[in-house]
């Protein structure tokens, strides 16, 4: 880990400043993952910004119905609002789902947006990984890639996006809201993350300098009938191989509205808008269900160790929506 | 004659609370890394980024610029070692790179950080040759060892083992594969190297203070009463720390180099896959027949794993296979692939670990094979002595700890069909196996008794506790054999000031330590009465013990486990385990327990979870850390049933123990592979069993 | 770059200087000498550095110093009031919640903190109701909560009825 300078910004204006001055600048806020890639090396940056005090901590109201979480709420927080977790239990159970009891206390909204990825070889600085040196290759194509993409990969990177939160915030429809160089702006989640293309050294779309100030969750009906799904191999504290993030709503044994999210199984969380349009309209089936998660994954491309993940996904697609028309 | 010197002061076998509590459960006990030492230094140490070649250039000089460096060592500039005869042992003393994350040198700083940043800017250049460092079954240069770990012969055969196979009524013929595992103890290596005036001190995570004092003697050619090695509380082992690695060569060689300051060198997690020991990854071969009743007629059993091309470490897989049921023939083979890659090493019953998973899988295949239930089929062949030897078992209760568990599990109406049993999205399966570990006698540990008046008597001896908790059965042990209240003792271990203790490994601990405390006590009574004077002191060994030529010595057990496997996405989760074991006598209840659980869970671990998954392209093993190597977490372990056969062996050791800290791992992993099997029909032979082998 | 810091550890305040780079962890360890957090993988991945940091349970090698600057911080060695132990150190040797005793420290703050979080009512993620007003602190919840704190010699068997018990002390 090489020296940095660490300061306090007075605010957010004044740490957007910081980071525009500095061109190998980063912020830093619960510092879990930050922290955790400085100490390998894969993070080196000469000046770090501290946000954790700058951006709000608590759950509020929005006006329309919805709901602003701040982006230095903490995620053991977060997962305890009771908003959450009568209108977006999705939300709640993925943060639940995720890190440790302790992890959960430092890492931050907005740092666990920005995780980033778990492959092996991006985390290991002796082996190449355009991720970290574009044009250095990839190792996990030929490598070991259990735990790797099989939707939206590229020939580039096939790296996953580990957050098991971003998944349900994507079921849910979120917003994002950024603070920049050019003041605030505010996007749906899925505009946030990237998939790896030819440049998989980018894993979002922010530019150097803007933060994440907020997530907005809108009002959205079906979202207290949601759930997340996490399959790991380990009980707890492990990453997801695969997991799902649903929101349904069923009305005379049809589906009039459904939300569908993956997480595991791509450079980003993985809506499912195919599944979802199948579904808009037909019964509420096992066998629909399954026709739906098929249709989503036709064009998954499986590496060498992880065919599985087609199977499994399909599985608990269908498995979770299933529990979600039971539970209504 | 020692062995029938039988106690009865009643400190043994007590169920005493561990004395070390308090300062372990306020996290004050210091563990290598915490002793206080004046004005320290950092080390951080460079690897070898090739598998195989030579190291051509070193570019340290941006690493040398920075403030707070002292120095970087090299092969260049290291003291020469005197004694380079042991390859993994003997670093820094040439080019020579003979597997990915070799120690090529150290970075030695006023601080942690400067020394990890300036590790990171060395430069080095290298000739790399080609490497090969994954196991592979069809290796042309597989070759026949001249023995294996702890002497055991590398093959045997008794009877025509093919006749009665070709001619068996029931066959079985499997392959069954383990991963290589790293042992992972929570407290990493771990050493504080100190030279003052020719003396060296250590303040070392070690099985064994003496034995590393030993080797590192012999090594830096001293005097062996120049090393002091200091190991009051280790944070576990599971025998990577039963021998010294090249991680406390590198801190001495360091400190050398700065006469009069203190060195700590800490291996970061990452490094903990490299260089200090691993279990081997093994391809095991077994082919069973019997005959219509299910009597085993023929036992085969043999094996693939690999070694270093460095030294060898020739892993005893097979041997259990070689005395645990009857049969009329039987063979056993090992075979090792030498690598470009760490030496291997002891990981927690060395052998008995994966051979034992493969051995009693098998088992229940071919009791499904002979339609026997799988505890009647293992009943069925139970010897009448052991075949190895020829010798009679000293005490063998495998068939009672089988009984007793079958009742306290819940055995009796278990519906053997594969795939029955469904609750709510659980596919739920029981499974069985045995399990047995020798009675190892390692020879030379020494006790002194010293009387301190008062009523007080100070036992000294350099034994360490990894977590084994003889710190307290020590105490216990030493009570009833001087035959004071264990109040009374005053127990010094983990020092090599102390008189020489054999390492914490083979399970063998209390059986020599003890036996040497015993017969230090038989002798000072002898001597100085039952009044002595303060002062009075004896040392003795453990002396040698003549029943082992008349009878075969091992503890055995059973395990019972109920798996639960999702039938949408595979997930395997373990509710419930049940052991029984027959150990000879319990030194202290409470923490044998706890060696019965940890063992469990770690065949659990095994079965379910642990796996280094080394990338044959780079040589090493990539997901090195605990998010990607994966251990159990509380969550993933459930109800622990342990229970203990009264077992009265008047001719193992004084204290009639057996040995505990390995059995619970042997077979466990079988047990919860079995149940799984029994969960979900589907019969998974490579560890781990994770979701993606059993989806379909 | 060096910074100036103060960090109140188990009831004392001290004022040191440390590295930016320098974690909480290393900070209490290496420049204060308190060595009952522990380092067991550096990365935030077994749990045995765990402090309460301002009253939450932290993993403090993810934790860089600087940024905790006037940070109210606990340790196992700070449970212990006047050389009385926590009674939930108390049950852990009791039950022997424990072997080698390197996780152990950070076990214990643990499940202290994690026993704060049961009174706010926080749920986790094997309660059945996720909007249930109190928590029942069961066996499954335990386990659980405690999984952020790995055990090598895997004592869980024992360390989940220390918690229970050590919790209606």
């Amino acid at each position: 880990m090489k020296p940095y300078s660490y300061q306090r910004a007075e605010d957010v204006d004044g740490a957007v400043a910081a980071l525009v001055e500095q061109p190998n600048a980063k912020f830093l806020a619960g510092g879990t993952n930050l922290v955790d890639l400085m100490k390998l090396g894969v993070e080196e940056p000469d000046a770090l910004v501290d946000v954790r005090r700058l951006t709000s901590d608590h759950v509020e109201d929005l006006d329309d119905g919805g709901l602003r979480i701040g982006a230095a709420v903490p995620n053991s927080v977060l997962a305890a609002d009771r908003k959450i977790r009568t209108r977006y239990p999705a939300l709640s159970q993925a943060l639940l789902a995720g890190a440790s009891g302790q992890l959960r206390n430092l890492a931050t909204t907005g740092g666990n947006l920005l995780q980033r990825t778990r492959c092996v070889y991006w985390q290991d600085v002796t082996t190449p990984c355009n991720k970290r040196e574009p044009g250095s290759g990839c190792s996990a194509i030929e490598g070991h890639n259990k735990n790797h993409a099989i939707l939206g990969a590229s020939e580039h990177c096939v790296a996953t996006h580990p957050s098991d939160m971003a998944v349900a915030m994507y079921a849910l429809d979120a917003f994002v809201v950024v603070h920049g160089p050019d003041g605030e702006r505010r996007f749906p989640i899925e505009e946030l993350h990237r998939l790896p293309g030819d440049e998989p050294q980018r894993d979002t779309t922010l530019e150097h300098g803007e933060l994440i100030t907020a997530v907005d969750l809108p009002p959205l009906d079906l979202a207290a009938n949601s759930k997340y799904r996490k399959v790991r191999e380990r009980a707890s504290y492990a990453f997801a191989l695969v997991s799902v993030a649903a929101a349904l709503d069923v009305e005379d044994g049809v589906v009039r509205d459904v939300r569908i999210a993956l997480g595991g199984v791509a450079h980003k969380p993985w809506r499912a808008t195919k599944a979802e349009e199948a579904l808009r309209g037909e019964p509420a089936n096992e066998a629909n269900f399954h026709a739906a998660a098929d249709i989503e994954l036709e064009d998954a491309q499986p590496l060498r160790d992880n065919a599985f993940k087609i199977p499994l996904a399909r599985n608990i697609i269908a498995r979770t929506l299933l529990d979600l028309s039971e539970e209504r | 004659m020692s062995t029938t010197t039988r106690t009865t002061g009643g400190a043994i076998g007590a169920s005493l609370d561990r004395i070390d509590g308090p300062q372990k459960v306020t996290g004050t006990a210091p563990y290598a890394y915490e002793h206080h030492v004046d004005n320290p230094l950092y080390l951080f140490p460079i690897r070898s980024e090739i598998a195989r070649g030579r190291v051509t250039g070193i570019d340290a000089s941006a690493a040398e610029a920075l403030p707070g460096m002292v120095t970087v060592i090299t092969h260049e500039n290291a003291p020469q070692l005197a004694d380079t005869s042991d390859r993994e042992l003997a670093i820094l003393q040439s080019d020579e790179v003979a597997f990915r994350g070799q120690y090529i040198g150290a970075v030695i700083a006023e601080t942690f950080e400067v020394a990890r940043h300036a590790a990171g800017l060395v430069e080095v250049s290298y000739d790399e040759e080609p490497h090969e460092a994954e196991l592979r079954e069809n290796d042309s240069d597989l070759y026949t060892p001249e023995q294996l770990n702890a002497g055991f012969p590398t093959d045997t055969e008794e009877g025509d083992v093919d006749e009665a196979f070709s001619s068996a009524a029931v066959t079985l013929d499997e392959r069954y594969t383990t991963p290589m595992e790293h042992n992972n103890p929570m407290e990493p290596h771990t050493t504080i190297a100190l030279w003052e005036t020719g003396n060296l001190t250590l303040y070392e995570s070690t099985q064994g203070a003496h034995p590393v004092q030993r080797t590192v003697a012999q090594v830096f050619g001293l005097d062996r009463n120049r090393v002091r090695v200091v190991a009051p509380y280790v944070g576990g082992g599971f025998g990577s720390k039963g021998l010294p690695h090249a991680n406390t060569i590198l801190a001495a060689l360091a400190a050398r180099m700065i006469e009069g300051r203190p060195v700590k060198f800490a291996l970061t997690r990452q490094q903990m896959f490299t260089g200090v020991g691993y279990r081997t990854p093994t391809i095991q071969r077994i082919q069973l027949g019997a005959d219509e009743e299910g009597h085993l007629t023929a036992i085969d059993h043999d094996v693939i794993e690999q070694t270093s091309k460095i030294k060898e470490f020739a892993e005893q897989t097979a041997v259990a296979t070689r005395s645990l049921y009857a049969t009329q023939s039987r063979r056993t083979t090992h075979r090792l692939a030498a690598l470009d890659v760490p030496v291997p090493s002891w990981m927690r019953a060395p052998g008995e670990a994966p051979g034992m998973y493969a051995l009693e899988a098998a088992m229940d295949e071919m009791a499904i094979a002979c339609n026997l239930d799988p505890i009647e089929f293992r009943i069925r062949n139970e010897p009448e002595i052991d075949a190895e030897t020829g010798l009679p078992y000293s005490s063998r209760n495998l068939v009672a700890c089988l009984r007793e568990g079958a009742k306290r599990f819940g055995w009796k109406d278990r519906d053997p069909s594969p795939r029955a049993r469904q609750e709510g999205r659980w596919l739920v399966g029981t499974g069985v196996a045995s399990s047995t570990y020798p009675v190892f006698r390692l020879p030379g540990s020494r006790a002194t008794i010293r009387y301190e008046g008062d009523g007080r008597y100070a036992v000294e001896i350099g034994a360490a506790d990894i977590g084994t908790g003889a710190w307290t059965a020590l105490i216990q042990i030493s009570a009833d054999a001087i035959g004071v209240s264990i109040e009374d003792i005053n127990l010094r271990i983990g020092d090599t000031t102390f008189p020489f203790a054999s390492v914490a490994g083979g399970s063998s601990g209390i059986t020599v330590w003890g036996s040497a405390i015993f017969e230090a006590a038989r002798v000072f009574r002898e001597r100085h009465g039952e009044n002595p004077s303060e002062g009075d002191e004896v040392q003795a060994r453990t002396p040698d013990n003549p029943e082992t030529e008349n009878y075969a010595m091992h503890a055995f057990g059973a395990y019972f486990v109920e798996a639960r496997v999702d039938v949408d996405t595979c997930e395997v989760r373990v509710p419930r385990m049940a052991g029984v074991f027959a150990v000879g006598r319990i030194i202290n209840a409470k923490t044998a327990r706890s060696q019965f659980i940890g063992g469990m869970t770690m065949g659990l671990s095994m079965a379910l979870h642990e796996e280094s998954l080394v990338d044959g392209r780079f040589g090493h093993v990539v997901n090195h850390d605990f998010a990607e190597y994966h251990i159990p977490t509380n969550a993933d372990v459930g109800t622990m049933d342990i229970s203990w056969i009264d077992e009265d062996d008047p001719y193992v050791n004084p204290m009639g123990s057996k040995g505990i800290g390995e059995i619970g791992i042997v077979g466990s992993a079988a047990a919860v592979a079995n149940a799984v099997h029994h969960a979900t029909g589907v019969r998974v032979r490579d560890l781990p069993i994770t979701p993606d082998k059993l989806l379909r | 770059m060096d910074a100036e810091i103060t960090l109140h550890v188990d009831g004392a305040e001290h004022r040191l200087t440390v590295d930016t780079r320098t974690t909480l962890l290393d900070a209490l360890r290496e420049h204060l000498e308190i060595i009952s957090p522990k380092k067991g993988c550096d990365h935030g991945q077994c749990g045995a550095c765990t402090v309460l940091l301002d009253g939450r349970r932290a993993n403090s090698c993810l934790a860089l110093a600087v940024a905790h600057d006037g940070t109210e911080i606990v340790t196992a060695g700070g449970l212990a009031e006047n050389g009385d132990l926590h009674p939930m150190q108390r049950s852990f040797i009791e039950h022997d919640g424990f072997q080698c005793g390197y996780c152990t420290p950070g076990q214990i703050v643990s499940a202290v903190g994690m026993l704060e979080e049961v009174r706010a009512g926080w749920p986790s993620h094997v309660t059945e109701d996720l909007n249930v007003e109190e928590i029942v602190l069961d066996d499954d919840e335990i386990r659980e909560r405690m999984s952020g704190n790995l055990c090598r010699c895997a004592a869980y068997a024992n360390i989940v009825p220390a918690i229970r018990e050590g919790s209606e002390r």
